[in-house]
This record gives structure tokens, sequence and C-alpha cells, in this order.
């Protein structure tokens, strides 16, 4: 049962948004825990800041966490489990965000596991969604299993989310050779958690290293930023206040993503090289 | 130690472990993509120079075959270098190869 295709013309529709309909991006790594779900939920939640109409997916079936992230754990009622087993409709699971009405969340089930959906049923809803929204933001479980192969199956555009770190690279390296394999379009890389002091000093890679590495595109720096975990921690993810400078890489990931040539931003703040003249003539301020 | 001027700079010499990680990953990543055991690829290895062996006179302490990565594509790339050939022997391409002296011995050097 597809949502009626002309439900997306009846509404007036800002210039920038799509009319072809929305353009489904899963955000993957390989590796758990190098930030995919907080790259996903900071990519939305600014994708939704710049009037994009945005729907992101906890495809993480068993181990939901894209709804803690964003602060909506508490208003869940139907997953997407009940959504492909039909117990609800597709509408009912989703859940509005209250400062951004143009954000949805489609949980994932809790108590299940990644067999209770399949790629086809990802296919589908995706294509349910799509008259809708501008931005279907997929965030896919750690690992190259069923989880994987769900999240990726309605994928337009794939995000690798890696860090400047021996075992994650590898991880990106198989997923960028399973992506090929099924003759995805070339995914985009985000070189997660960057310190550029670390990088300075040679004792990390840096992100022309990791490009040379796995020789694909980057799309975002997000460099290392302590008030990334205080945002997830009041489940307000930073992507939402200004002046931070994970957030503006979060910004300007989603500009990217709608298409404009945002140039990537210099690394060097933190300890440029003036600042490093003026502590070598005994200034401390930067 | 890196200079003043390259410190001035935040340039740091090459010896960093961020380049070993770099050098690591390379390796890994190389095998990790062809998806052949070493072993495999040391038999292909000795099998490439036997062919070779048969036709020319290969200088087997000079052999190189290597994996490399051209973007994402592996590619096994040999430089096989031939013995100088002696008086009479004419390394002209379009002629058709002329029996190689001992070809076995010389690719059994090289395991």
């Amino acid at each position: 049962m597809g949502v009626n295709g002309g439900a997306a013309g009846t509404r007036p529709q800002p210039p920038k948004k799509s009319a072809t309909g929305a353009k489904v991006v899963t955000v993957t790594s390989g590796k758990g825990g190098v930030g995919k779900t907080t790259t996903a939920a900071n990519i939305g939640v600014a994708l939704a800041r710049l009037d994009q109409r945005v729907v992101l997916i906890d495809a993480d079936i068993g181990l939901r966490n894209l709804d803690i992230i964003m602060g909506l754990e508490n208003r869940i009622v139907y997953d997407l489990v009940d959504v492909v087993e039909g117990r609800c409709k597709l509408r009912q699971a989703m859940i509005k965000h209250k400062q951004l009405p143009e954000l949805y969340l489609i949980p994932a089930a809790q108590t299940r596991d990644k067999t209770a959906v399949s790629p086809a049923d990802m296919v589908k809803i995706a294509d349910q969604l799509r008259p809708e929204f501008d931005f279907i933001l997929i965030d896919c479980p750690a690992g190259i299993e069923r989880g994987f192969r769900n999240a990726v199956a309605p994928a337009d555009e794939v995000l690798i989310v890696t860090n400047p770190e021996v075992s994650a690279v590898r991880d990106a390296d198989r997923i960028i050779g399973l992506l090929e394999a099924e003759g995805k379009n070339a995914p985009h890389l985000i070189l997660n958690r960057v310190k550029t002091e670390m990088i300075r000093k040679g004792e990390m890679l840096s992100p022309e290293d990791v490009t040379d590495i796995l020789a694909i595109k980057l799309i975002g720096i997000v460099p290392e930023d302590e008030s990334v975990v205080s945002a997830s921690n009041s489940g307000t993810p930073l992507a939402f206040l200004d002046g931070s400078r994970a957030g503006t890489a979060y910004r300007n990931i989603a500009l990217r993503l709608m298409g404009e040539n945002v140039p990537f931003m210099q690394l060097e703040d933190n300890s440029g090289f003036l600042k490093r003249i003026q502590r070598l003539f005994g200034g401390q301020n930067g | 130690m890196p200079s003043l001027i390259d410190r001035m700079l935040g340039r740091t010499s090459k010896t960093g472990t961020g380049s070993k990680a770099k050098e690591r990953l390379q390796f890994i990543l190389i095998h990790d993509r062809i998806n052949l055991p070493p072993e495999r690829l040391e038999a292909m290895k000795a099998e490439i120079l036997q062919v070779i062996s048969k036709y020319v006179s290969v200088d087997s302490s000079n052999v190189d075959i290597a994996l490399q990565n051209r973007e994402r594509t592996p590619a096994i790339v040999a430089e096989i270098p031939f013995n100088k050939t002696v008086e009479g022997d004419d390394p002209d391409e379009d002629e058709p190869p002329k029996p190689p002296k001992s070809p076995l011995k010389d690719a059994e050097k090289k395991p």
C-alpha cells in the first residue's frame, strides 16, 4: 500500500525542496562506536534547520539509540517492526519533533532482532515516505550482516562514518567493498572525532591519509568536540545550537547533501600558526 | 627532531605513529581487498616467474612482484628483469621466443 503520491503536491513547497521525492541517505560505518548514530541525528537536525523535510529511521533493531540521542525516547508508541508487521500505519510510527516540525523519527524495535525486517521491507517503507520528504536518513547498525543490508537496500546515497584509527578505517574499507559489490553509488566519507593537535604532531591519520587509503570522497570532517557528548546527554543534538565547531561541521555536511559546494573547515583553528607564533613570543591568549 | 621553522609552521617529521598507521593500513587493506591468502599469493608469484622463465632468462635476484592499489582496484605489479642477452640473442619482441637456456633452474631459484 503506497502513500498517495499526490499528497506532497497538496502543500505549498518552498523552492529548495525536492520536487521528485526524498533522497534516501544511509549512515553506516562497519565498526561500532565511531559515532554513527550521533552523526545521523545531527545531520537530520541540521537538514531540518535548513528547512528540509526529514525523516530519520533507526534501523538498529534490538539496540535502538537514535530516539535517546534525539530526546524522543518517551514518545514512542509504535516502531519500525510494528509498521512492517502491520500493527500500525506508517504515520503512527512517526514521531514528530517539537522544535522542528519538519523532522520525524521512526524508532527501531527494542525487543526484536534484525531479522524482523527485510531489505524489501525497507525499500517499501522508503518508497512510501519519498513523496512527502526531502531526506530520509537511515541509521545503520554496526556490522555487515542483515541489519546493514536492510539499511543500505533503499539508499540513494551512503555515508560512511569512520575515525582516524586503523581498525575503523579497515572496517570502512570493507563496507566500501560491499557497497561496490552491490552496485551502489560511490559512498562518501565522514571523518569523525578528528583531533587537530594530534594530526599536527603526526600522531593521528589526517583526512588526506584516510582519503588516500580509502579512495572515496569526503563529505565531512567532524572535529572532536566535548559538547557532542553534553548534547547527547541532554537529548538535544549539537546541531540545534550555533557556534560549536562540530555543529558547524554537521551543518556543512547537510549543505553538501543538499548539493551546495561548501569548503572544508580549517582544522587549524585550535592551534593555528598565529597562535603558535604568539606562544613563541610569550603571548598566552590565542 | 623537527626544525624550529617546522615547529613554527606546525609541521612535524613523518616519524609519528600517524604515518605508521597509514603504512600498516595500506598493507592490511591490499590483502583484505584481494582476498587471497599469503601462501596462495606466494604460489602465484612463483608460477608467474616459472612461466616467464620458460621464454626468457630472468634475473631472479632483482624480481619484484607486489600488490598495489590503484584507486580502489588492486593490481599485481611485477618487475621482472631479464638477464642480459648474450651475443646472438635477439631481444626483438616480434620474434617468437627462443628456447631458454635452463628455464626450470632459474625458476627454482625464487620460491
